[in-house]
């Protein structure tokens, strides 16, 4: 399955507006499927600085590196899933989505996008 | 902004279910609006429904810490809860904040009377235990300031040593990178911030609009348990730092 093709299984859940494949280190999009409006370089750029952040945290705690983590806010969020290979597989949400449905999909397309 | 006053105009009129309606499509569409927040408050306020109202005011004052309204309207859900220490503080910010308000200073007046409140001369309430905000149990949460410093509580490493210090230090300045991420894609303020892991997930929070506080449980603890006990230390931690205050 392609990147693109994983995006696309993303995308189709209703209350999702895009979603990206990035390399956290240096915040570049690899492959994005996103709505008219959403600044795909910048919503990486972001978002893999906050997931730096929160790798920072579990290695503060001498944990693994963390699976997902899902910032949510007033009208929507952005769940992210940090793949085995080192890329980050983002999804930017609107509010009252099945977050849970986006977990799956997005621990899924993180699990192949090798 | 035709939503504004077509919400505060059903607001009076009483038909609280429609302006509620037109207020929340408002915020829908202007999650970073204040005004349309504090609209939200006083509806909620005005249909008794004090929680909802706390957290719309609360929210306000994430996008606009100085707005008076909030101050103003969080001053009146305590004094109704029958908080009056507390409506006292919010009262005060409230007139600082607009001191050419004479009715706020008359309704601040009378607080201060219902509170019993008296200037003594070099006396101060002592703080409450700190630890007692946070947990029961020890090194499972912690809470800072915006800057990174520990506040309360505590966090363990996986070998059990205090991590703390370290933690607070990663999560310095956590507060604004994801309000820039929040607000690149207008979502309005964010509200938590969930970390999934592998011995352990974790919560964040914003207690106050200067504190991050962060839970962390085991990962065999469910996720919608972790929401509420984080929500739950939440605010005990924003009643702690109001009393410190």
């Amino acid at each position: 399955m392609s990147l693109a093709t994983e995006l696309d299984a993303l995308t189709r859940i209703a209350g999702v507006r895009g979603a990206l494949i990035v390399s956290p280190d240096d915040g570049l999009v690899i492959e994005e499927s996103l709505m008219e409006g959403i600044d795909g370089r910048a919503v990486a750029a972001l978002v893999a600085s906050l997931a730096g952040r929160m790798r920072g945290l579990t290695l503060a705690l001498d944990h693994p590196p963390p699976v997902l983590l899902h910032l949510e806010a007033a009208a929507g969020g952005i769940l992210a899933a940090f793949a085995p290979s080192g890329l980050l597989v983002i999804a930017v949400t609107t509010a009252g989505v099945n977050a849970g449905q986006v977990r799956l999909e997005l621990l899924d397309a993180a699990e192949r996008a090798a | 902004m035709v939503f504004l006053p077509l919400a505060e105009a059903l607001r009076r009129r009483g038909q609280l279910e429609a302006a509620l309606t037109v207020a929340e499509q408002g915020t829908a569409r202007f999650p970073d609006m204040a005004g349309a927040w504090d609209l939200v408050a006083r509806i909620r306020s005005d249909r008794g429904e004090g929680d909802l109202a706390f957290d719309a005011w609360t929210t306000v004052l994430r996008l606009d810490p100085e707005h008076p309204g909030a101050y103003k309207g969080l001053a009146f859900l305590s004094y109704r809860a029958g908080e009056h220490a507390r409506s006292l503080r919010y009262l005060q910010r409230a007139v600082e904040l607009t001191p050419e308000d004479g009715d706020l200073r008359g309704a601040l007046a009378r607080v201060r009377e219902a509170a019993g409140a008296r200037y003594e001369p070099g006396y101060s309430r002592p703080a409450p235990d700190p630890q007692r905000v946070l947990e029961a149990e020890p090194g499972l949460a912690l809470l800072l300031d915006r800057e990174g410093r520990p506040l309360a509580g505590g966090i363990l490493a996986a070998g059990g040593q205090d991590a703390s210090a370290r933690v607070a230090a990663v999560l310095a300045g956590i507060t604004r990178e994801a309000e820039r991420a929040v607000r690149l894609l207008g979502l309005g303020p964010w509200r938590r911030l969930a970390i999934e892991g592998g011995p352990a997930h974790f919560e964040l929070r914003t207690p106050t609009i200067d504190s991050v506080l962060l839970v962390a449980r085991p990962s065999d603890v469910p996720a919608g348990r972790l929401v509420l006990l984080a929500d739950r230390a939440a605010t005990a931690a924003r009643r702690w730092l109001e009393e410190l205050r």
